[in-house]
């Protein structure tokens, strides 16, 4: 089974230690994540691409209990669908990144605990090919 | 110049089948006419909000072709804000001296969803099921209960309460109570927030007559003044809904920048205010939303729930109609809903829910995505 990326440009791949890319304002400074053409500070529009810290602190989370409404969500539905866990990771002081965390268990999340980058299997696609997307996972 | 509302009317929030939402937006807009003793020839201009409508303003085809400016309205959850607001404006101006706002939305059940692209957010941010709005309220009221000592059971009875309250309002969506232990064992949707803690999206329409505030005992005796009505959009900075990422620097929301507008125009602060109503979009929103709008600082919720403060017999009466979660939540006409409470209650026609003590001073918020607030204080 071939593997693709969710999305072409968000994180570097394939790699076997993978970054999420980001960018940052030539003028501010500012870090965004996914790259944008435009600050969302100041307004400059000269925005060079930045690769993201691969650990972090977890700023906040949560879980997913039920299977979001379908379109836009792609991944498993019904009986196929786990719960999984939702948080904001501060990387590197620079930005704070929304992702899928590897731990759904709410006993095992803390705030401020150290979280890594990961590329997890996210769903089959029509081509019988495995997507991928990046997640966080907690560090022992 | 100052407005004053002379009219309020409600279609009860639920689900209708077979009843439109422009048929649920005719029939508020008449009780509100009714309530001010005026016709719909009379009014001189109008804003409808909706989501689910495309065009508010046909409710002119079930109310009369007068030929007014009627002017639409989508703003998110802030949308009857928007409405309220720019009605009253248009009375500033000085051209009109009657006018209404109507808020009318018919959604189907579960929560609500979206092209992500529509809030320029990536699509693949909508394909990893990250688009949804009940997430974010999960995530916000966690981190703020870490950070500010506010346990489970405290969120279970803010529904026990809106849903205690919701059992005196006739026009409510759920009019039964339910215990504490019932709305924390209802399955779990997105940590600390289980099914019971949340509105549901449904149907509803709510209208509101405005008129220049020295005209105002043509048409009552019992008139109340919007002494201020503002709607903000969130800074860089904010913790708000469908953000792919946040900056490293925090800032307040703009439910927190619309209200000290608001008291600054009105020239009244939070101590001053008698009754309270509030975005309940889930449980840990109105606890966030006390302190946001001044009344009390990030974790005496706890305390102040214990006590019954927020009860219609307390010190802080909020959400004595049971805000969103007994209501639901049209999006259009949910705000509408809220004002049209406000002022029965300033009236002293609220009834078996009333607040005690002739208050004076109402207050109503609204917030939601992508990160919009609305804000209004009102005073007989």
């Amino acid at each position: 089974m071939a593997q693709v990326p969710v999305a072409d440009g968000i994180f570097t791949w394939p790699s076997d230690e993978p970054r999420l890319i980001g960018s940052r304002c030539t003028e501010c400074q500012i870090v965004t994540f996914p790259t944008q053409a435009s600050c969302p500070r100041c307004p400059s529009t000269e925005m060079a691409e930045h690769l993201l810290a691969r650990r972090g602190r977890l700023w906040a989370w949560t879980t997913q209990g039920f299977p979001p409404p379908s379109p836009p969500y792609s991944g498993p539905t019904g009986k196929a669908f786990v719960p999984f866990g939702v948080g904001y990771v501060e990387l590197g002081d620079e930005v704070k990144v929304e992702a899928h965390l590897t731990e759904a268990d709410p006993a095992r999340l803390t705030h401020g605990q150290e979280m890594e980058l990961v590329l997890v299997p996210f769903r089959e696609d029509d081509n019988g090919d495995e997507v991928i997307t990046f997640a966080f996972r907690p560090v022992d | 110049m100052d407005v004053a509302i002379v009219g309020v009317g409600l279609h009860p929030f639920g689900r209708f089948p077979g009843v439109s939402g422009i048929e649920m937006g005719a029939i508020a807009a008449r009780r509100a006419l009714d309530d001010a003793g005026v016709q719909w020839r009379d009014i001189q201009f109008a804003f409808g909000g909706s989501y689910e409508v495309d065009n508010p303003d046909a409710v002119v085809a079930l109310l009369g072709l007068t030929g007014i400016p009627f002017t639409n309205v989508y703003n998110g959850c802030a949308t009857a804000a928007s409405a309220l607001t720019m009605a009253a404006d248009t009375i500033r101006l000085g051209d009109c001296d009657l006018g209404i706002a109507i808020g009318m939305d018919k959604h189907l059940p579960g929560a609500f969803s979206a092209d992500p692209r529509q809030y320029a957010c990536p699509s693949w941010y909508g394909e990893l099921g990250q688009f949804v709005t009940t997430k974010f309220f999960g995530m916000k009221i966690n981190k703020y209960m870490q950070d500010h000592g506010i346990s489970h059971s405290t969120l279970a009875k803010i529904v026990a309460k809106n849903l205690r309250n919701g059992v005196l309002n006739e026009n409510a969506f759920r009019r039964k109570p339910m215990s504490e232990e019932d709305i924390l064992g209802s399955p779990m949707l997105n940590y600390p927030l289980t099914q019971y803690m949340f509105c549901s999206p449904d149907e509803g329409a709510a209208a509101v007559v405005l008129c220049r505030a020295e005209h105002a005992h043509r048409y009552t005796d019992t008139p109340v003044f919007l002494r201020a009505a503002t709607v903000r959009t969130r800074r860089l900075g904010a913790f708000e809904v469908h953000s792919p990422w946040l900056p490293m620097d925090e800032t307040v929301g703009p439910t927190v920048d619309a209200s000290r507008a608001a008291y600054e125009i009105a020239g009244i602060g939070p101590e001053d205010v008698d009754v309270i109503q509030l975005q309940d979009t889930d449980a840990g929103a109105e606890i966030i939303h006390l302190a946001e709008n001044g009344f009390c600082r990030d974790g005496e919720q706890e305390a102040l729930v214990a006590d019954g403060a927020l009860e219609i017999g307390g010190a802080l009466p909020v959400n004595t109609d049971g805000g969103l979660i007994a209501n639901g939540e049209p999006i259009g006409a949910s705000g509408l809903r809220q004002v049209h409470e406000v002022v029965l209650q300033l009236r002293g026609h609220a009834g078996d829910r009333q607040v005690p003590g002739n208050p004076k001073v109402g207050y109503t918020q609204l917030y939601g995505a992508p990160g919009t607030a609305g804000v209004s204080i009102l005073a007989r």
